[in-house]
């Protein structure tokens, strides 16, 4: 997510940085890179303008280039000025009592009908009882994909096959809803484009008649220059209350999400982040504008922990560490927990300094791989689990037998887990904004080295001996030779 | 010639834009090709998603060739128009029928970028052309995809081949070409779920429905089409890398051209990967598919700039 505009826009600022002075010469090089990211991040050109001439005007300016740290404070302009253009946000859904009316509207393709779906799972989730609507009546099967979606998060929908007429159909599940025990009602209406009169008509009417609370215009995160148009558009036929920005699990830049509220000033409320029914998030545009500027979006990353983390196993977890402990069972249980967070890959874009990471990562199957690991730790028996060195060839010839996997992949989780063990008694004494530090650092050395296996700091192998001592090894085995020729000749 | 009249149709209102933001720039005597001037025809050009290199090399090319003259609007548009011919010169390419037995062609693309509309489209193109077509609904992720094309299959006369919803997707497609074989089809079209370019899992997953294919038939399938809205800005060139490297993609079919957006990151697709536009989609009907020519198109965002100089 964002991870490309994140990286070019890294890279225009190392290029500001590392230079001891800024002249206005470099800075405007610097920032014409970041013009030129943030057209290629697909931010419009009138966005793009007035970001470019607000920085500037900032930047420039003498007191930039007077003050001690002219690069921070660069950053710091741009990291702000991103902030504000796609600030503030509002997620409130306003919903308010007996019944409320949101309504989805957007191009086609953009992604209504699975957010609808989404948008019914976290009222249930915030205690509501929602019911959705199928007002698209033109894409075939789009009624029946919206009943099937709300079958799967066991929310009434309401939908008439027979009908041609979407508004009166809105009309209908309103009156529905009313004597229905129902709160929320949510309206998928049929993609259109913007430049469709008649069908832009027919929405401006299902307003007026239904009188929808909340009117939201989804976008998908990978549109061009054109968001402007089509956004533009649908907020002068509707009014527009918030947008939801969806797609944006996969690697496009996102640059709609500033062109869009560039041109509408609605702020963004959600994002959608995959293709499973939770994956809805609310937006943070400081988060968002962090993460551009590859300061990385941990407060996510922390919100997510503490919602999913077991809390007693973090802090029985924490104690041991405290004394330095970390047995592979700490290892199996940290895994597990991890898993909780979602997709590694997502976990991961959420790190600062980890979107190089991900690309690496690309053709890993980090899941998969974690799952192996898993699955080794369990063959092990509890004293391999606390003492791992334990483990010699015929144990681990049995453990790889009992998880499935090749000899030396057990070897290879060992070799890991001693350098988790080593960071992890490490971090153990650190609080919270060191261990991050560490993290980080991590993080570098494994951009740096991306083949390497965690650092592992290199042991005695125990056969490396002084001389004194190998001599006093030789004299030994001379001895003992002697000794057993000795005995030899008494047998006989 | 009505697929062509359809398809500047759908690129009218790419052109009337143009048409008055380029007239905009010249004034009737002539104007001094500046800093200025060459800023705002950097605007226009990056207004097209054509990328921001493509936008620059046109641009520096302008520069090269009118810096600080006077210049005409033909001038400048013959300029325009070599160079973006240049870039986007290719054969028109529609689809390549295999010599004997049926053409399997299978279509994939992000979520919904349009493949399943797209696949009505040329459904009904090929049946319109008295072949016989065999429907894979390999979408088995998405819920009521598979009706979705059932419902097109119903209206355009031609066989499907179904699975369950969430069953593995590259059997339904080995039983489509199964059925294509089985029924001498001449051509099988074999839909798949959408999916983002950068799921790892999902495109090997992808491989592996192309790997089936051609399990049958060896040199199947014979095209594979990715679907690309036209509304996608720079991420275009990410999907068709990607899914080139999963299943080595023979063409791109623009859809959703009738909107305002250009589509102009096909420009950019083919510098960087070179894949070729075959077909785009200009309207929500099922005869909407018009073939894509390169001259005309470029020709159909310039025509009448020029007669009307």
């Amino acid at each position: 997510m964002f991870e490309s505009l994140q990286e070019s826009l890294g890279s225009a600022l190392r290029s500001l940085r590392g230079r001891g002075k800024l002249t206005e010469a470099n800075m405007r090089e610097g920032l014409r890179s970041v013009q030129t990211a943030l057209l290629e991040a697909d931010v419009s050109f009138q966005a793009v303008k007035d970001f470019m001439a607000r920085v500037s005007e900032q930047a420039v300016g003498e007191t930039v280039l007077r003050s001690l740290n002219p690069t921070q404070q660069l950053v710091g302009i741009v990291h702000q000025e991103l902030i504000n253009l796609m600030g503030p946000v509002d997620h409130s859904l306003h919903l308010k009592p007996p019944l409320s009316i949101l309504m989805l509207c957007g191009l086609q393709g953009s992604g209504k009908t699975t957010t609808c779906g989404k948008l019914g799972r976290m009222l249930i989730e915030r205690g509501k009882k929602p019911m959705l609507v199928a007002a698209d009546l033109q894409r075939p099967a789009a009624i029946t994909q919206l009943e099937v979606l709300g079958q799967n998060i066991g929310i009434p929908v309401h939908a008439e096959y027979e009908s041609k007429d979407p508004v009166a159909v809105c009309r209908r599940a309103v009156d529905a809803a009313k004597k229905a025990e129902v709160d929320v009602v949510i309206l998928d209406t049929a993609g259109r484009l913007h430049v469709d009169e008649e069908l832009m008509q027919q929405l401006s009417t299902i307003e007026r008649r239904v009188q929808p609370d909340q009117v939201y215009f989804v976008v998908d995160s990978m549109t061009g220059q054109d968001a402007v148009n089509s956004a533009q558009a649908f907020n002068e036929a509707l009014e527009l209350d918030g947008v939801i920005l969806t797609k944006l699990d996969g690697d496009a830049r996102g640059g709609a999400a500033l062109s869009v509220k560039a041109v509408t000033g609605v702020p963004i409320k959600f994002i959608g982040t995959g293709e499973h029914l939770d994956s809805l998030e609310e937006f943070h545009p400081d988060r968002m504008a962090g993460r551009i500027l590859g300061m990385g979006d941990i407060l996510s990353l922390v919100e997510q922990a503490q919602e999913k983390f077991d809390r007693e196993e973090m802090q029985a977890q924490e104690e041991r560490l405290r004394k330095g402990e970390f047995t592979l069972d700490d290892f199996r249980k940290q895994l597990k927990q991890i898993k909780k967070l979602g997709p590694m890959q997502k976990v991961l874009s959420m790190l600062p300094g980890m979107g190089q990471m991900q690309d690496l990562m690309a053709n890993m199957d980090a899941e998969g791989d974690m799952r192996r690991l898993g699955g080794v730790i369990d063959s092990m028996t509890p004293d391999e689990k606390r003492n791992p060195k334990l483990i010699d060839q015929s144990r681990r010839r049995r453990i790889a037998a009992g998880s499935g996997v090749e000899p030396h992949e057990v070897n290879e989780l060992v070799k890991q887990y001693d350098g988790m063990a080593d960071i992890m008694k490490r971090m153990a004494g650190l609080g919270m904004r060191d261990r991050m530090k560490a993290v980080q650092q991590l993080s570098q050395q494994a951009a740096a080295n991306p083949m390497g296996r965690l650092g592992v700091k290199k042991q005695g192998t125990g056969k490396r001996l002084t001389p004194k001592e190998r001599a006093k090894l030789k004299k030994e085995r001379e001895k003992e030779l002697r000794k057993r020729k000795r005995d030899k000749k008494d047998k006989k | 010639m009505g697929i062509f009249d359809k398809f500047k149709q759908g690129l009218k209102k790419t052109t009337q834009l143009l048409n008055t933001d380029i007239r905009d720039l010249f004034k009737s005597e002539g104007r001094l090709v500046d800093d200025e001037f060459l800023d705002q025809l950097f605007e226009r050009l990056i207004k097209t998603d054509m990328g921001v290199r493509s936008a620059q090399e046109t641009v520096d090319t302008v520069r090269t060739a009118f810096r600080g003259r006077v210049v005409q609007l033909s001038e400048v548009l013959e300029e325009f128009k070599k160079k973006l011919k240049a870039l986007m010169a290719q054969p028109a390419e529609p689809i390549r029928f295999a010599a004997g037995g049926p053409t399997v062609i299978m279509v994939c693309g992000v979520n919904g970028c349009g493949k399943t509309t797209t696949i009505a489209k040329l459904a009904k193109l090929f049946s319109d052309s008295g072949k016989k077509v065999v429907l894979g609904a390999a979408d088995t992720f998405r819920a009521a995809a598979v009706e979705q094309l059932t419902v097109w299959a119903g209206r355009l006369g031609a066989e499907i081949v179904t699975g369950d919803q969430g069953s593995d997707p590259a059997s339904v497609a080995h039983r489509a070409v199964a059925k294509a074989l089985e029924i001498g089809a001449d051509v099988c079209i074999v839909d798949t779920a959408g999916r983002l370019q950068t799921q790892h899992n999902l495109m090997q997953e992808l491989s592996k429905i192309h790997r089936v294919i051609g399990k049958q038939i060896p040199e199947a399938p014979h095209e594979v089409i990715l679907v690309l809205d036209a509304t996608t800005g720079q991420n275009g060139i990410s999907q068709a890398q990607h899914f080139t490297e999963a299943v080595r993609c023979t063409g791109i079919i623009l859809a959703k051209l009738d909107g305002t957006a250009k589509g102009g990151v096909v420009v950019a697709i083919r510098q960087s990967v070179g894949l070729p536009v075959k077909y785009v989609g200009v309207g929500e009907q099922a005869d909407d598919l018009a073939l894509f020519e390169p001259d005309p198109f470029v020709d159909a965002l310039f025509d009448e700039v020029g007669r009307k100089k």
